[in-house]
């Protein structure tokens, strides 16, 4: 009997569970995307680095924002540079809704890459772009995390350098999981279709 | 006597003329040469078509510059697994007839150690070597470090259409 009086507000707690467990899963429901599908196949952000400011940054620090995670190096005077500015006009393309992305410039030459250097560097890209750099094996446990790599070339004679690296842009949603892959043959239109749903789809509240 | 000093003149003309015919750098034509300038005094990245309208192959062998100390030809090679690597390059073919270009995400010039900070909107001089030992000096666009065509995919493929056009380099 005393079940039966009850029922009606077990009937509404669950009816509250299940809402929210339906609006928890809305964020990470697939959505119509153009580029490769992560989803469940790669782990969360997560990371241990240090910032272009030279401060300490987790992955928390960018819970509820879109992140973008590319790794590369400032003395790669092609490619890095050549992806850093697809990026930023991608991010000009999606207007405001770019306040809430951010580009993840991880260094996999942290020997020269100081957080110094990274501040001049992501800066004369993009302002939402982000400089990390940290110890070699933080940044290798990273690049491990996501499947990518990473190889210091030899030494060309006069103490320089180069680094071959993968050239994946790994997105994540404002929760901070793993949902699509971008690689160099994907325009600059698909990136900006995706991004405008990942930045619809639970705006920080 | 006068005849054979004329037929000597003659022979040391046509020779003349032959290594004016010899020399590749007078058959290249270059466009759309520019500098993506990066901070600090890190290294950057010059691109360059070069067009060659004569009947003889040329081959690009290598550049220099009074405004960088190091210039090197380069290839950046991206392999099925999407790793980005660049390896130095000897010489760059420029066939009869046609043309080469240097681009992002493939064949470029490394420009490192600059003598003096290189600003966007300078105009830089690079003397671009041939085989034959040539030169062609060509005036480069000191351009910002977000510059990009208007025509590229985000890793710089020319997208002509909906569906990404591989680039012959890779």
């Amino acid at each position: 009997m005393k079940l039966l009086r009850r029922l009606p507000s077990i009937l509404l707690a669950l009816l509250v569970v299940g809402v929210l467990a339906l609006s928890a899963c809305q964020r990470s429901a697939s959505l119509p995307t153009q580029l490769t599908d992560i989803s469940g196949h790669m782990p969360d952000l997560a990371f241990k680095l240090t910032d272009d400011h030279g401060k300490p940054a987790s992955a928390a620090d960018f819970h509820g924002k879109v992140t973008l995670l590319y790794f590369g190096y400032t003395h790669c005077p092609d490619v890095c540079p050549l992806t850093l500015a697809h990026l930023h006009v991608i991010m000009q393309r999606l207007g405001p809704l770019a306040n809430d992305a951010r580009i993840l410039f991880v260094s996999v030459d942290p020997a020269r890459d100081t957080p110094a250097v990274m501040h001049e560097y992501v800066n004369a890209f993009d302002p939402r772009a982000v400089g990390l750099t940290g110890s070699a094996q933080d940044i290798e446990a990273l690049v491990k995390r996501y499947r990518s790599a990473f190889t210091r070339e030899p030494d060309r004679g006069n103490g320089n350098y180069d680094v071959s690296h993968s050239s994946a842009i790994y997105i994540f949603d404002r929760d901070g999981k793993a949902r699509l892959l971008a690689t160099p043959d994907d325009s600059q239109d698909k990136l900006v279709h995706d991004l405008h749903l990942l930045l619809d789809t639970g705006a920080a509240s | 006597m006068k005849h054979r000093q004329l037929a000597l003149l003659l022979l040391a003309g046509w020779l003349a003329v032959g290594t004016v015919h010899a020399n590749q750098a007078e058959h290249i034509r270059a466009s759309k040469a520019w500098i993506r300038v990066l901070p600090s005094a890190l290294p950057a990245g010059g691109y360059v078509t070069l067009h060659n309208d004569s009947d003889q192959p040329a081959a690009l062998s290598g550049a220099s510059s009074a405004a960088y100390s190091d210039v090197m030809l380069h290839k950046t090679s991206t392999q099925a697994a999407g790793m980005s690597q660049m390896t130095m390059v000897d010489r760059l073919d420029v066939p009869a007839h046609g043309e080469v270009s240097l681009a992002p995400a493939g064949y470029h010039l490394m420009l490192s150690d600059p003598s003096h900070p290189v600003k966007a909107g300078d105009t830089v001089k690079l003397s671009l070597k041939f085989a034959d030992g040539s030169v062609l000096d060509v005036d480069f666009l000191a351009r910002p470090a977000n510059a990009v065509g208007a025509d590229e995919g985000y890793f710089g493929h020319t997208m002509g259409h909906a569906a990404p056009v591989p680039v012959s380099s890779h």
